[in-house]
């Protein structure tokens, strides 16, 4: 246990201490004290900035599943460096944004900020934890606390289904990885991602390589919304503004990217791993900058501009992939330049990023709507989110002097270098990323002028617009002013940070020896890129100015033509086919149920054992019958004969627990004293409970059942009899294993423990017992629950 | 349900206290003679059956105004947390300890971890157990 290991858990920690502040301490808000936790972090992990490159990264382990390979292991290297900055940096603006944003008596803020910290581990733990494992399960706990915060107002219908959405989106993609993942563990045999990435060669050798790489592409694809997967995230923006800044833009989104870059090592040589990355990444790049130029929500817009940006990364993360394949030193330093852009973008795109959700978010706290088509004119009114505003969809669409330009200009480099290196004529792939950016700078505009500039329309707004009280205009004032330092200074972070990032990217790339130091500058001669960007400006202008002449364009197609009626319809389709299916076989009546299961047990059981000649009797080792046992087994007998014949329910169950406590009594007298105990007082219990229940129930009648009926029950009762003696008596004749028990024999040694039985529930498979009272226990809520909300669904009535 | 039976009634309140001091060595006498928390759990939730038995169900909760959803959630968290606890000592988790101390009147005296866990089971059991019945034996037509 470290520092680290600790930090990554504070922000759960901190979980149980929310609601008591919010319940007790009312003058101030709840968020002043979680905002620390995000403060905290970030300046324990910005004192390890910069990590020393001739030093060995941060590498902390602790056992978790040790048996298994699973271990919790912290591993922090510029790469996991970089996202943690960013969550926790962008975490503590988050909060602090919040605080202004959410208010303190309508919104329920202890749920808000709980299910915020749980993310916030989530999210550390994904970028931090060098076991695939560890990682997979805080990957699947994003998806769940994005889930919780999605659904935050979870009276609106749309809120529920965005989180639905999202959750089968993103866990379909998470259970792929899992696959992935165990495929690489049996390639290597371990689970570690940096061992894997030492014996590259041999595992890239296992035949199923390549299903393992798709997989866990499938995962970081749903991730961070590529395309086709993308649908989810627009939908997803029924959460609170602070959220869509903070998850659906700065950081969840991007442990897809996280995941892809930190796998390159492994998967990178691979020719596939490039085309599939690229190509996707390119598409999404299109799709998603294509679709938000017809959005008329701020907020719809700026989530498809993330999913195009999100595309542009990856698809930098492709190309750079290509630096493993060419050993030559001028391609690798053209190709270690894309991972850069990568990189540079990223960083960059969360803070333009973050800085214009919060905007949009003042915009519809200030006037109450965020449709672009009722605002206009706010410029005067709001000057200073204008300015944010302004700044920040500039550096997106890639114009000087804000920071997006610099990463713009990189991408374009990427994108033709790649071109060239491939030779074939993949100009292509430059040509869709340009025109992409045109549709990039026309949304960038729509967003701007339709919002702030033109008439401003009073009679349409819900309040009467002013700018935003100071505190809730910090965060994306912090943000924006890092655009523009970014711009003029790229060199703080370039060697200190992008440098050693890219080198964990592609390390393979540097093992020659080779020297390379980045060198970002916004001046780079007239060259393509340049004109392509000065391209870019003057297309964009002009449509942009003749919006409404090619608007109709969008309006041919129709939701009818979209993935996201596709995904409804699939939906819709299971549900219907599962409700066909299970309407099938649960007919309503418990005799038929119970026919399923023990005809499923003599047929399994019985039939396997006929199949394998497994039954076998060997009586020669038996102990002599004693004549009390005799009786005993008689008294049984007897009992279960009367059950036959009985016609009162309440002694029918007398005599079941009359079988029940000879059981009991024949456990004592072969030495089981923890099993008679445990069966005399089940028995005792589940007779009261018994009677409770049958108190009421009428008689049993007698012309119950048809003679079919009673022969099928009576046919399927001797199976199972029959059955289980074969079994019981076949288990007796075998001796195939040494007996158990001598496994156990050592107890008192290793637990201390005179009592072996409870020495196994608690010491050596106390694993076991806490699962069982798991299980006990949600069975115990499950029968609650439906009895208690049947009588709560009828009061409503 | 209303039973009026006073013998059942003075014998349950005699042998409601029996069960439960029985309940509570079988508890702890678990790790070295028969016993422990599932069994004293359930020897507790059936003294609890007892008294529900003999009186009816809101006099027994206006005596043991216990919650045992509540208690049952309780004891699956202490369970789950004794198995935490363990990487507080980077030991693998649900890792048991034990050692022997010298406690007055008691004299040497085994000190198990185990037995913590033990107690999580012993009040899962007792609040599952309990939830299940007095949930059934509420429900009205």
């Amino acid at each position: 246990m470290t520092l680290l290991h600790i930090a990554v858990f504070l922000p759960i920690l901190i979980i149980p201490f929310i609601p008591l502040m919010y319940k007790y301490i009312h003058r101030v808000h709840t968020g002043w004290f979680v905002m620390l936790v995000p403060l905290c972090l970030l300046i324990l992990f910005a004192s390890y900035y910069p990590l020393e490159l001739s030093l060995d990264p941060q590498l902390h382990s602790v056992a978790w599943i040790p048996s298994f390979n699973v271990h919790f292991t912290i591993y922090l290297d510029s790469l996991s460096l970089l996202f943690a900055l960013l969550i926790t940096g962008i975490g503590t603006l988050v909060v602090l944004y919040s605080i202004f944003y959410m208010s303190m008596e309508r919104e329920k803020l202890h749920f808000f900020y709980a299910y915020l910290m749980l993310f916030m581990t989530a999210m550390l733990g994904s970028v931090l934890s060098d076991n695939l494992i560890v990682l997979y399960a805080f990957w699947e706990l994003t998806s769940v606390s994005s889930f919780l915060l999605i659904a935050f107002w979870y009276h609106r219908k749309k809120s529920r289904y965005g989180a639905q959405k999202a959750m089968i989106i993103t866990m379909t993609g998470g259970f792929a990885m899992l696959l992935g993942f165990i495929i690489l563990y049996v390639a290597g045999g371990t689970f570690s991602i940096r061992e894997l990435i030492a014996m590259g060669d041999q595992v890239s050798q296992h035949s199923l390589f390549l299903p393992a790489m798709f997989f866990i592409l499938l995962g970081a694809f749903t991730k961070s919304a590529q395309f086709p997967f993308h649908i989810w995230l627009p939908d997803a923006m029924e959460a609170p503004t602070p959220i869509s800044a903070y998850l659906h833009s700065a950081t969840m989104v991007k442990a897809g990217v996280y995941l892809v870059a930190r796998l390159t090592p492994i998967f990178g040589i691979q020719v596939e791993w490039f085309w599939t990355i690229t190509i996707g990444g390119i598409i999404t790049l299109f799709v998603g900058s294509f679709n938000a130029i017809r959005q008329t929500d701020l907020k719809a817009l700026l989530a498809y501009s993330t999913i195009s940006q999100l595309g542009l990364i990856m698809s930098l993360l492709g190309i750079g992939s290509l630096a493993l394949h060419n050993p030559q030193a001028d391609n690798t330093i053209l190709f270690a330049g894309a991972t850069l852009a990568a990189m540079f973008h990223l960083i960059n795109h969360s803070i333009f990023k973050g800085s214009l959700f919060m905007v949009v978010g003042i915009l519809d706290h200030e006037t109450g709507t965020r449709d672009i088509r009722r605002l206009g004119g706010l410029i005067h009114l709001m000057p200073v989110s204008f300015t944010i505003t302004m700044i920040g969809a500039f550096s997106m669409a890639g114009l000087p002097p804000f920071s997006g330009f610099l990463s713009k200009e990189m991408f374009f480099t990427g994108l033709l270098s790649a071109s060239s290196a491939l030779n074939n004529g993949f100009v292509i792939l430059p040509i869709v990323a340009w025109i992409a950016s045109i549709l990039t700078f026309v949304y960038c505009m729509i967003m701007i002028f339709k919002a702030f500039a033109g008439t401003y329309q009073p009679e349409r707004l819900d309040r009467k617009p002013h700018e935003a009280p100071i505190g809730m205009l910090i965060s994306p004032i912090l943000l924006a002013a890092l655009v523009i330092v970014l711009f003029f200074f790229p060199n703080l972070i370039a060697t200190s940070l992008l440098e050693p990032t890219v080198k964990a990217i592609i390390p393979q790339a540097f093992t020659s020896g080779m020297v390379w130091h980045p060198h970002i500058q916004a001046w780079h001669g007239f060259n393509t890129e340049l004109f392509m960007t000065i391209g870019v400006v003057v297309i964009g202008s002009l449509l942009y100015i003749n919006y409404k002449k090619w608007r109709n364009f969008y309006e041919a197609m129709t939701f009818k033509h979209s993935l996201s009626h596709i995904y409804d319809r699939g939906l819709l389709g299971m549900e219907r086919l599962g409700t066909k299916v299970t309407r099938f076989y649960m007919t309503g009546s418990l005799n038929h149920y119970l026919s399923y299961l023990f005809v499923f047990l003599i047929v399994m059981a019985g039939g396997s054992m006929i199949v394998n000649q497994a039954y076998f009797f060997d009586f020669s080792r038996n102990s002599p019958i004693e004549s009390y046992e005799i009786v005993l087994g008689l008294t049984m007998v007897t009992a279960a004969i009367y059950i036959l014949f009985s016609k009162s329910r309440l002694i029918s169950i007398i005599a079941v627990s009359v079988i029940g406590y000879i059981v009991s009594l024949f456990f004592v007298i072969f030495r089981a004293p923890d099993l008679a105990l445990t069966q005399l007082v089940v028995e005792t219990i589940s007779t009261a409970l018994f009677l409770l229940c049958f108190y009421f129930l009428p008689k049993v009648s007698k012309n119950l059942s048809t003679l079919t009926f009673r022969l099928r029950n009576a046919i399927i009762a001797i199976g199972v009899g029959l059955t289980l003696t074969l079994i019981g008596l076949s288990a007796q004749g075998h001796h195939v294993f040494e007996p158990i028990s001598d496994y156990y024999k050592n107890s008192y040694a290793l637990a201390g423990a005179k009592n072996m039985v409870n020495a196994i529930l608690v010491d050596f498979r106390a694993f076991d017992t806490m699962l069982e009272i798991v299980v006990l226990f949600s069975a115990g809520v499950g029968i609650y629950t439906l009895i208690k909300l049947r009588h709560a669904g009828r009061k409503d009535q | 349900m209303k039973f009026t039976d006073v013998y059942l009634q003075t014998t349950t309140k005699i042998f409601v206290f029996i069960i439960m001091t029985f309940s509570i060595y079988v508890l702890f006498a678990g790790h070295h003679n028969p016993g422990g928390g599932f069994i004293g759990g359930l020897i507790t939730a059936s003294s609890l059956v007892l008294l529900y038995i003999a009186f009816d169900l809101q006099s027994v909760r206006d005596i043991i105004p216990v919650d045992f959803n509540q208690l049952a959630a309780a004891g699956v968290i202490l369970s789950v947390l004794t198995g935490t606890a363990s990487f507080l000592f980077d030991v693998p988790f649900l890792s048991q300890a034990f050692t022997y101390v010298n406690l007055p009147i008691l004299g040497k005296t085994e000190i198990a971890s185990a037995v913590i866990f033990d107690l999580g089971v012993y009040f899962a059991v007792i609040g599952t157990t309990m939830t299940i019945i007095t949930s059934i034996s509420e429900d009205k037509k």
